[in-house]
């Protein structure tokens, strides 16, 4: 390998330090974390924040009618809304803290949080 | 008529060579289409890290910084955001390189500088992008991919360098100046 004999040994351990970092920089930022609470708004204010330890749907009333928020297996999703364009209902299942979930029509989101944090997805 | 003329040592006429190959293939890569904005393979780094090998920090300096400036003005993005962007991964990279070239030759060479490089390329980019383009938070969730593409490009890059330098176990020869 013409390549490989320009090679020389501290080249593999720089590389393995590039991959190691490149992994623990994709886990760290892309597992967001567990969550733990889901907080769901309507028109701007909080309705309700349940727990996403106890499976239950939930009625949310906005301008355009009713949206349905359910939690199962510590999952939520909005699963039914009046919404013409149906964009949060086919967003599916959200589970990580910090997720969130918009019917911007019905004004209605669900919105997860855990024990930390990260950023705020909806203040910028 | 009066003429002007520069002085100009070998020097000067070697980083504008060494700057015009990184300019052509700064025009080169931009014809490749990248699925991301900002995910390009940086082959004029390459001469970049040959530079460095052959004549210095200094010289090396100098090719990247003028294919920076020179390499905005033929894309015309001269003082707009992609001029910063390449600007500061540019000083980031530089940055590194002069901090690393100093690790012992015998153990590390034009493979180790470019990936270095290249993490602190997406480094100096993210932090602009943060601080002036995008504050939010959200961008993070880039960071993985730019990693990867800097893992990846800067290895590939790396090689081709040491390829090119191809000295064997002595790369420190003679600066010509």
């Amino acid at each position: 390998m013409p390549f490989l004999s320009h090679v020389k040994p501290g080249d593999y351990l720089t590389l393995l330090g590039g991959i190691a970092f490149t992994v623990w920089i994709s886990f760290t930022v892309w597992s967001g974390g567990v969550a733990d609470t889901a907080l769901i708004r309507s028109g701007g204010k909080v309705f309700k924040e349940v727990p996403l330890s106890r499976d239950q749907q939930i009625e949310v009333p906005g301008p355009l009618g009713t949206s349905i928020i359910t939690i199962e297996k510590r999952r939520a999703r909005i699963s039914s809304d009046p919404s013409p364009r149906q964009y949060c209902v086919r967003q599916g299942w959200i589970q990580q803290a910090g997720e969130i979930a918009i019917c911007l029509p019905n004004e209605v989101s669900v919105e997860l949080t855990g024990g930390a944090k990260k950023y705020d997805s909806l203040n910028y | 008529m009066t003429t002007i003329r520069l002085e100009t040592s070998a020097e000067d006429h070697h980083i504008a060579k060494m700057a015009a190959v990184a300019l052509g293939l700064t025009v080169l890569e931009n014809a490749i289409p990248t699925p991301l904005p900002g995910v390009k393979p940086g082959l004029a780094n390459i001469v970049t890290l040959i530079v460095l090998a052959h004549y210095g920090w200094r010289a090396a300096a100098w090719v990247s910084l003028l294919r920076v400036v020179a390499g905005s003005l033929l894309f015309g993005n001269f003082l707009a955001p992609g001029f910063f962007l390449s600007l500061s991964g540019a000083l980031c990279s530089l940055a590194v390189l002069a901090l690393s070239m100093h690790l012992p030759h015998r153990f590390f060479g034009a493979v180790t500088h470019s990936i270095l490089a290249a993490f602190a390329h997406i480094a100096g980019q993210m932090a602009v992008v943060y601080l002036w383009l995008i504050p939010h938070a959200g961008i993070a969730y880039l960071i993985p991919i730019f990693a990867t593409a800097a893992l990846v490009f800067g290895t590939v890059n790396g090689l081709i360098a040491a390829r090119f330098m191809d000295n064997g176990d002595n790369p420190d020869p003679e600066p010509q100046s």
